[in-house]
Parts: structure tokens; C-alpha cells; sequence
């Protein structure tokens, strides 16, 4: 039976701490971006111009059918080849970003698909502007009826930036990753890395169920 | 409710994943029932170990791997492994053997055991010409890329200023690329993988800096496993004295094995 020593983990609680920090900036500056580039998508795909909505579209497809690692090493490793250098940290919010805008716009199109036309209707027959009918008529009922997938979307990006270590951005995996290659306690830096996730996603989820309502669309 | 089942499936999990490492002495004759030799090998290591044009592992590594196993009259199984997780996998018995550019250091020491050093190695920082680096002082200020849990990465930790930004990649490959991308300056890394940089990217004008470390290659076996390890030094020994260790070593490296330390 082997020895489970987490002392030797826990010691390197500020690294871990570090690590969980970078891990929850990433997922709040890609969560912002992402929200915004997927209401932005949604509405070119589903009121905007045609040209617009063919260019959303293709960005969709090319996002949604690759790999995530391969987005973030275009970004990292890519890039440079055009002459843009990006840190680590700067590409890792990018690639989430870019990766989260894409199925942000398709979730939220099926909420605004969803919207009852004679609802639009009744609001252009009101005088309210384009703008207006989309912002005030369509948007809030469709997030509020997408949301539960929205937050399990942006969590699967916040668990998918334990990939961001490989371009040697310092998050949380990185850490529990360098920490085990120190002290050779693999299976300990794993589980605690895991646990960590864990409180992570549940709180993260906790956080954007009562958040959602309040600020983004109302109950 | 639901966080109750949680932690008590999370309790159940445990032991089901700590308790196939329960073995000693019993490597050599589990190798010899299951007539297959389960060897860690690297590909992102030329010429140590790397993917050839017909995408089949080859290198140093990999014939002494295979010399290894003729010798023991079993099949070799090749397991592509990483700098990083190479040690994981001889700790959880995933592999019998690691033949990976293992350098034997005092913490390596700690988890498993080394055989014989079979092979001659050592690490460097490497930057291009137009870049100073006289001494380790003067990394301040500068990014260096290392593979992380490699030893140049434990070395460099020690030896580098504090004002330097060591950046750790996953595998040499990734480091190797932020390097000729241009996301590092400077890298740290085996002089085998920095030749074989240089070879294919003449244009950075790259060049031998410092030396971090002497290390010679050793063979890592699981902690405990005394019978396996006598028998791979027998067979290292054996290897020797009869020069197949050089000319291992010449056919790889372009010059023989040398004075190895035991």
C-alpha cells in the first residue's frame, strides 16, 4: 500500500493558491468576453445582416469543430509566425474567449429562436427601434431560458483552462503539475488538484445561478 | 443529499486507486510470466528517442530498451512518456523500466531506484548570438523556456537569478517550439534536443551558452525492485564489456559511451 503524504502538497499551498487565482481570472475575463461575443454572435445570426450572420457562422463551425489545445497553440505558438507575441496568460484568455464566444452564440440562438414572434411583433407595433426590441424584448427572456446550459458552458471552459499549464500560463493545474514534478507526489498534487476544481466549478456554478437573474435579466 | 453521495462515491474511488501499487520484488517475475518487458521510452528526445518518418519510436532509448529485453528473452512493450510523468509511471507500475535520458539525482532517489548509467548526457542553456549570456547572472531579466521536471528545470531553478522569468513547458517539443517561435529568449534544455534544434533552424542563429549539468543517462526501476535491477546492471555490464554499449553509443551519437559512472 503506498503512503499518501498531502503535507508535502499542502506546503505549497501559496503556489496552489497562486494557481487557483490565475485559474478564476481566466474564467472571469474569458467569461465577460465570451458572453458579449456570443450576444453578439446570436444576433447576426438570427437578426443581423446576411453578410454578418455567414461570418458568425464560420466562425462558429471553425471553433466548434476543433480541438481547444490546437485554438490555444495557434494563438501561442502560431501567431508569432505574423509577427503577434502574445504571453502566456494573454493567449490563454484569448483562446478561452474566442472558445466560449462560439458556443455561447449557439446556446443563446436556440433561446432567442425560441422567443414567440407575436412577442416582437407586439414590441415593434409599440415604436420601440430594432435595437431596442433586441435588447429589452428578446435578449432577457431568451438568457433567462438558456441559462442553466450557458453556466454549464462556462464552467466546461473554466475546467478546459487546465490546459492553459501547456503554454506555461500558471493556473492551477500548472502549479499541482510542477509542484508533483518537485516532490514526486503525483497522486496527492492530483487529488488535491482535483478537490480544488471541484469547490471551484460547484462555487462558480453557485455564483452565476444567483447572478444571472439579478444582473443579467431579471426574475 | 447530492454532496453526500458525492463524498461517500469519492471515498469508495480512493482506495480502488491506491492499491494496485501494493507490490515489491516481484517485477522481474511478473516480466518474465507475461513474457513482455514494459519499457518508458521518450519521442520528443532525438536522438534518444524520437518519432521517425515511419512514425515508429526510435532512437538511443529505444535499442537499449530493446537490447534489454532480447537479453531477458521477452518482448519489449515501448511506452511514450514525458520529462514530467516518466517517474509517475514506474511509481504507479505502469511501465517495469524507465529509459528515458534519466538523470539520477538525490530527490529521484527519494521514490525510485537507478540501474547503471548505460549512456552519456548533459544539459545547457542556449540562446541565439546576438543574446549575451556570459554566466547565470545575466539570465536576469530574460525568459527562459525549460521542460518542466526535467533536470535542467531543477538545476535552473537553483542556479538562475531571481529576476529571470522561467517559463515550463509540458514536453521538449512545446519548448522547443516557444523557443523558435520567439516566446523565450533563452532555452534550457538536453544538448541533444538543442542540436537537432540548431540542425533544422539554422536561420536563429542559436549557440551553446553555459553548461547547467553533467548527467549521465541511468535506468530507473521501481523502489524496492532490487532482483530487476541486479539483473538489468548484469546485463549493462555485460553490454560493456562487450563494446555493444559503444556501439550503441556511435551509432546514435557519433562517439562512444565512455567513462560511465556504475
Amino acid at each position: 500500500m503506498v503512503q499518501l503524504d498531502f503535507a508535502a502538497v499542502l506546503v505549497e499551498w501559496p503556489a496552489l493558491l497562486r494557481g487557483l487565482g490565475l485559474t478564476a481570472g481566466l474564467t472571469a475575463l474569458s467569461t465577460a468576453g465570451g458572453l458579449l461575443l456570443g450576444v453578439g454572435c446570436a444576433w447576426a445570426r438570427s437578426g443581423g445582416p446576411r453578410w454578418l450572420g455567414l461570418v458568425a457562422a464560420g466562425y462558429v463551425e471553425v471553433i466548434r469543430n476543433t480541438p481547444f489545445i490546437v485554438q490555444l497553440f495557434f494563438l501561442f505558438f502560431g501567431l508569432p509566425g505574423l509577427g503577434v507575441r502574445l504571453s502566456p496568460e494573454l493567449a490563454s484568455v484569448l483562446a478561452m474567449t474566442i472558445n466560449l464566444g462560439a458556443y455561447a452564440g449557439e446556446i443563446l440562438r436556440a433561446g432567442i429562436d425560441a422567443t414567440p414572434r407575436g412577442q416582437i411583433e407586439a414590441a415593434r407595433a409599440l415604436a420601440l427601434s430594432e435595437a431596442q426590441v433586441f435588447t429589452r424584448v428578446v435578449l432577457p427572456p431568451a438568457l433567462s431560458r438558456i441559462w442553466p446550459a450557458m453556466v454549464s458552458q462556462i464552467i466546461i471552459v473554466m475546467l478546459g483552462s487546465a490546459v492553459c499549464g501547456q503554454i506555461s500560463a500558471a493556473e492551477l493545474s500548472y502549479q499541482a503539475n510542477l509542484i508533483h514534478s518537485r516532490n514526486f507526489r503525483a497522486f496527492e498534487a492530483t487529488i488535491v488538484a482535483t478537490l480544488l476544481y471541484l469547490a471551484l466549478a460547484i462555487a462558480l456554478r453557485r455564483l452565476l445561478s444567483w447572478a444571472g437573474p439579478r444582473l443579467l435579466f431579471g426574475r | 443529499m447530492i454532496r453526500r453521495r458525492l463524498l461517500a462515491t469519492a471515498a469508495l474511488a480512493l482506495p480502488l486507486l491506491a492499491s494496485p501499487m501494493a507490490w515489491a520484488q516481484q517485477a522481474l517475475d511478473e516480466v518474465m510470466a507475461a513474457k513482455t518487458l514494459r519499457v518508458a521510452i521518450p519521442t520528443d528526445f532525438p536522438p534518444y528517442g524520437f518519432v521517425g518518418t515511419d512514425l515508429k519510436p526510435q532512437g538511443l532509448d529505444i535499442d537499449m530498451a530493446q537490447y534489454i529485453a532480447t537479453k531477458l528473452g521477452v518482448k519489449v512493450e515501448l511506452i511514450p512518456v514525458t520529462s514530467a510523468n516518466r517517474i509517475p509511471y514506474l511509481q504507479t507500475r505502469k511501465a517495469d523500466l524507465v529509459i528515458s535520458t534519466l538523470g539520477k539525482n538525490a530527490e529521484r532517489e527519494k521514490v525510485i531506484d537507478f540501474a547503471i548509467a548505460y549512456s552519456p548526457f548533459y544539459q545547457a542553456v542556449f540562446a541565439a548570438k546576438s543574446l549575451p549570456v556570459k554566466s547565470f547572472a545575466d539570465l536576469a531579466g530574460k525568459t527562459v523556456g525549460v521542460t518542466r521536471g526535467a533536470i535542467e528545470d531543477m538545476e535552473l531553478t537553483k542556479l538562475a537569478p531571481s529576476g529571470a522569468e522561467i517559463r515550463r513547458f509540458e514536453d521538449n517539443n512545446a519548448t522547443v517550439s516557444a523557443f523558435v517561435s520567439g516566446q523565450v529568449q533563452v532555452i534550457a534544455t538536453g544538448a541533444s534536443v538543442a542540436g537537432a534544434m540548431m540542425a533544422r533552424n539554422p536561420q536563429l542563429g542559436t549557440e551553446y551558452k553555459l553548461v547547467i549539468k553533467e548527467s549521465p543517462n541511468f535506468i530507473g526501476v521501481a523502489k524496492g525492485e532490487d532482483k530487476l535491477r541486479a539483473k538489468v546492471n548484469e546485463i549493462v555490464l555485460a553490454a560493456k564489456a562487450s563494446g555493444d554499449l559503444d556501439r550503441l553509443a556511435v551509432k546514435w551519437l557519433g562517439r562512444p559511451a565512455g567513462e560511465l559512472p556504475q
